[in-house]
């Protein structure tokens, strides 16, 4: 299974501003541009509050910009779509529906498969998600890792062009979380669907991304992109390489600058940190 | 030592095989668990308190009988038709009204969640009328509807009504918006919107408005046959206290309980039917 090699999402000049009653108008996004490169798992990372999620709320169509540009492969987007699917930061599995329901809903509601053929479907993909021995389950009776491999079934079945995942871990345990991120990534190599993953985790950026964009805290733009060459099919040994310390200290630079407005004092205990990552870094050879 | 590796052996093997327990152990377990030997002890010492209290002629029980008076009235009324006819009586006004307030408030619940636009229309007239108390539509009810009967029913509806109606209402307005998002983008039509996602998400606030409707019309129905039915055993309670018979007050105090209880179990069970992902493992 693997997704065609499209969905080039071109964001030019964005800015969405928030009015709150009684409060100066928030503008949360301003100028924003930036491409989704296809066939690529874009990272999209910044503080916590700085605007990811509006930003993803826009390119998935549920809510719409101030001013600014958005096409996809070319055409401008307008309102929701099955070519850009969103997995959410919390889960958005329908609780009455068992699993298997869950992922059919889409093309059955859409009429694109029979039942039947719907069925066959999800079973395949709740294999490569590893849940096919839970379809019959209800969402209140997995774990939040299941549920969230459960979301990404129902999302891939319709064979998005985009994937938008707005913090997909967030809430998980450490350990569920790393397993959920190599989960994850096999499941990307195997079907190479264009993504954009929203996180504020750097190590789980990098190990994920094959380009990560850094985002400005209040109002948000792209502040830099940073590519990521590490080698693919990726396991946790990258974690410990040269390359991974060196993108690491140059990421956290920037993040540490943004951190800092976002808290409004210098940090001496930021910059001490990225002088540690870059000296382990060039230790290592 | 052979006999606990025996034993530990089955349990091994009880856990992939469905456990056969005979209806009588199941039965027993399900009779004498914890809360029903409380709950037994906590019955019979509530009589015991009461018979003493009356035997000890303590000032404030002056007017009520000993729980064996209770007792025997209640078996003498048992076995009279009249106690039967007031128990059907009152379980059709409430079952009535009941069913019919489910079925016109849910729907209207259902649409005014749905509709912003029908429920700026409709919420303002629903909003005055809503305080004014079931037992006040006594006589505009008895003016307006031919029969007896059907004035008792629909006072008995009016006060589930406005219940059902509030909890459908906040049922559907506080389902998350990325439980619609994600249908919407899926490719959900409206008609897909509601009836797999509104429909099912409201059915526990739709449950929660069953179960105090339903207390809601008990306590209705009693308070109008007092006022205006014949038969019924709201009635029949009060002509116990018109005729000075307290223990027969009593038995239509106990029964009334009983009844109210019975058909809250009942109202639980099917709401719990309703919602078998709400039931885990
Ligand atoms: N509907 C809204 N109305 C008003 N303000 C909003 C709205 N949505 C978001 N905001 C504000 O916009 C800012 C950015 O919010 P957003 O949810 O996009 O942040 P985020 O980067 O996703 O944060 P997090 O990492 O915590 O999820 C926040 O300050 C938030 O308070
Ligand atoms: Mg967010």
């Amino acid at each position: 299974m693997r997704c065609e090699k499209s969905g080039r999402i071109e964001v030019s000049n964005l800015c969405k501003r928030f009015h709150k009653a009684g409060k100066d108008p928030l503008q949360v996004l301003q100028n924003c541009t930036l491409t989704i490169e296809p066939g690529k798992l874009n990272v999209l990372i910044g503080p916590s509050g700085c605007g990811k999620s509006t930003l993803a709320n826009i390119l998935a169509g549920y809510d719409s910009p101030d001013s600014g540009e958005i096409t996809i492969d070319g055409s401008p987007l307008k309102g929701p779509g099955t070519d850009r699917l969103m997995v959410f930061q919390e889960t958005a599995l329908w609780p009455w529906m068992t699993v298997m329901e869950n992922v059919i809903f889409g093309p059955t509601v859409r009429g694109e498969m029979s039942k039947k053929e719907a069925r066959e479907e999800a079973t395949r993909i709740l294999e490569l998600v590893g849940l096919q021995d839970f379809k019959d389950k209800y969402p209140a009776q997995l774990s939040g890792g299941m549920q969230r491999r459960a979301e990404l079934a129902r999302a891939l079945i319709n064979r998005p062009k985009v994937m938008i995942m707005d913090e997909p871990f967030r809430g998980l345990d450490d350990l569920t979380r790393e397993l959920m991120q190599e989960y994850y990534l096999k499941i990307f190599e195997k079907t190479n669907c264009t993504t954009l993953f929203i996180t504020t985790e750097l190590e789980e950026a990098i190990f994920l991304a094959d380009r990560i964009l850094i985002m400005t805290f209040l109002p948000g733009r792209i502040k830099t992109i940073i590519d990521v060459d590490l080698p693919r099919p990726r396991n946790y040994h990258v974690l410990t390489s040269k390359k991974y310390l060196q993108i690491k200290a140059e990421a956290l630079e920037y993040l540490i600058e943004e951190g800092r407005k976002c808290f409004g004092e210098d940090c001496n205990i930021a910059n001490t940190m990225v002088d540690e990552f870059r000296r382990q870094a060039d230790n290592r050879h | 030592m052979s006999k606990t590796n025996i034993s530990k052996d089955n349990s091994v093997a009880n856990m992939f095989v469905k456990k056969e327990i005979s209806f009588g152990k199941r039965l027993q377990k399900k009779l004498f668990n914890r809360t029903n030997i409380n709950g037994t002890i906590a019955i019979l010492g509530f009589f015991l308190i009461w018979h003493l209290l009356v035997v000890l002629r303590m000032p404030f029980m002056k007017h009520i009988p000993t729980p064996v008076t209770v007792l025997e009235t209640f078996i003498n009324l048992v076995t009279k038709k009249v106690y039967w006819v007031s128990l059907w009586f009152s379980t059709k006004r409430v079952f009535y009204g009941f069913v019919a307030a489910q079925v016109l408030g849910i729907p209207l619940g259902l649409a005014m969640g749905w509709s912003r636009k029908f429920k700026y229309l409709s919420f303002p007239v629903f909003e005055v009328l809503r305080p004014i108390p079931p037992l006040a539509w006594v006589p505009v009810s008895i003016l307006f509807w031919p029969t007896n009967e059907l004035s008792i029913a629909f006072i008995t509806f009016i006060g589930a009504f406005f219940t059902i109606v509030l909890n459908v209402l906040r049922g559907v307005s506080s389902i998350d918006k990325e439980l619609y998002r994600s249908a919407l983008s899926l490719g959900a039509k409206p008609q897909h919107i509601f009836r797999k996602i509104i429909l099912p998400a409201s059915i526990p606030s739709i449950a929660t408005g069953m179960m105090v409707g339903i207390g809601i019309t008990w306590n209705v129905v009693i308070a109008a046959e007092m006022i205006a039915g014949d038969k019924g055993i709201g009635r029949l309670t009060w002509e116990g206290y018109l005729a000075g018979d307290t223990p027969t007050i009593i038995v239509g105090m106990i029964s009334i309980g009983f009844a109210g209880w019975l058909s809250s179990g009942i109202v639980k069970i099917i709401s719990d039917r309703m919602m078998p992902w709400r039931k885990l493992f």
